[in-house]
């Protein structure tokens, strides 16, 4: 629209009304439901395998919606962790939606608090990458908070229909399902596609050679350490930035 | 504490992670260091969960040896590092593990 923004920025756009933008955001996150819908698949059928009761593996993927997050609470019940260092685990996971919130948060100031704490509770990694691609066009129309609101929406759907097939189903697959393998290539999926630069490889090595050495500590404290050694010397063999 | 107390203690830390800075109203960025360690938190994290739980032996008496797991993983971080599909690394590592064992 070339029109000038004679009336005030709320018809800037008159174009870009809110469902215009809900409903791309919806389009833009479906392809990404290609590879999410397997994933909370199988997230539903190693829940149920790890010893953790369907409603209680349903209610995590409402209350976490967090993928990775939820892969690994499957993971350190099977394997009898403490609960303070399961929480603290997730926490270290999921620390990155914090860069996302940091990145989404100017465009949505001007929103009231419902808004906040709804776009909070669905921004993922899906919804932020799609999210931030309208977000970041330069086109500041009012109703853009809409479109992260559509794709969070569909990842929502997505991911909680997939689980539940995953908890219904798994309960009859997986008998024979070696799900102390399963859970680790899963993560390898996720993880190696991220390691771009020599910075992550060497987060990595670190991290996985302090885990071997850590692990017999009790209650995954081993975990913790390994992941918090893998960060550091990420960030100690990242180019240092020129000031 | 019960499965369902980590529950809502895991939902509760990660949607405060997610509010944080819009609670912000995006006033305050993330401090330099913290920006720094961020990008390096899940590769270090899912490592230290892979390498131990594919290098050791497992709990249970029948599972796959470590032999055959860590010939699995290597098969799976080769396939993710190609196609980078869920699905495709699970199917290829336990074609893997299952010639192997």
């Amino acid at each position: 629209m070339t029109t000038p923004a004679l009336a005030g920025p709320a018809l800037a756009h008159p174009g870009r009304s809110a469902a215009h933008e809900f409903w791309s955001g919806v389009r833009d996150l479906a392809p990404l439901l290609l590879g999410v819908v397997p994933y909370g698949f199988v997230y539903g059928v190693l829940a149920r395998a790890s010893g953790i009761d369907a409603a209680a593996a349903l209610a995590a993927s409402a209350i976490l919606f967090a993928g990775a997050a939820q892969f690994l609470l499957a993971q350190l019940v099977a394997a009898g962790a403490l609960g303070a260092v399961m929480v603290a685990a997730v926490a270290l996971v999921n620390l990155r939606h914090a860069l996302y919130s940091a990145s989404v948060a100017p465009h949505l100031a001007h929103l009231p608090l419902r808004w906040k704490l709804a776009l909070s509770y669905l921004l993922t990694d899906e919804s932020y990458a799609v999210a931030m691609r309208r977000l970041g066009d330069g086109d500041r129309s009012p109703s853009r908070h809409w479109h992260l609101l559509g794709a969070g929406v569909a990842l929502w759907s997505g991911w909680q229909l997939a689980t539940a097939a995953g908890v219904v189903l798994g309960a009859r697959v997986p008998a024979r399902l070696p799900l102390d393998v399963a859970l680790p290539l899963t993560f390898i999926a996720i993880a190696v596609p991220m390691i771009r630069s020599r910075a992550m490889l060497a987060a990595a090595i670190a991290a996985g050679i302090v885990a071997l050495a850590a692990a017999g500590w009790p209650w995954q404290l081993g975990l913790l350490a390994a992941s918090l050694a893998g960060i550091l010397a990420g960030a100690l063999a990242a180019p240092r930035r020129a000031r | 504490m019960s499965l369902w107390l980590v529950i809502l203690a895991c939902g509760a830390v990660t949607f405060a992670t997610r509010l944080s800075f819009v609670a912000l109203e995006g006033r305050r960025a993330a401090p330099g260091w913290f920006r720094e360690l961020l990008p390096f938190v899940p590769v270090a994290t899912l490592t230290a969960i892979v390498v131990p739980a594919l290098a050791r032996p497992a709990a249970g008496g029948d599972a796959a040896g470590v032999p055959a797991r860590l010939a699995a993983g290597a098969a799976a971080a080769a396939l993710a590092a190609v196609t980078r599909s869920v699905p495709l690394t699970l199917a290829g590592g336990f074609l893997v593990l299952w010639l192997a064992s």
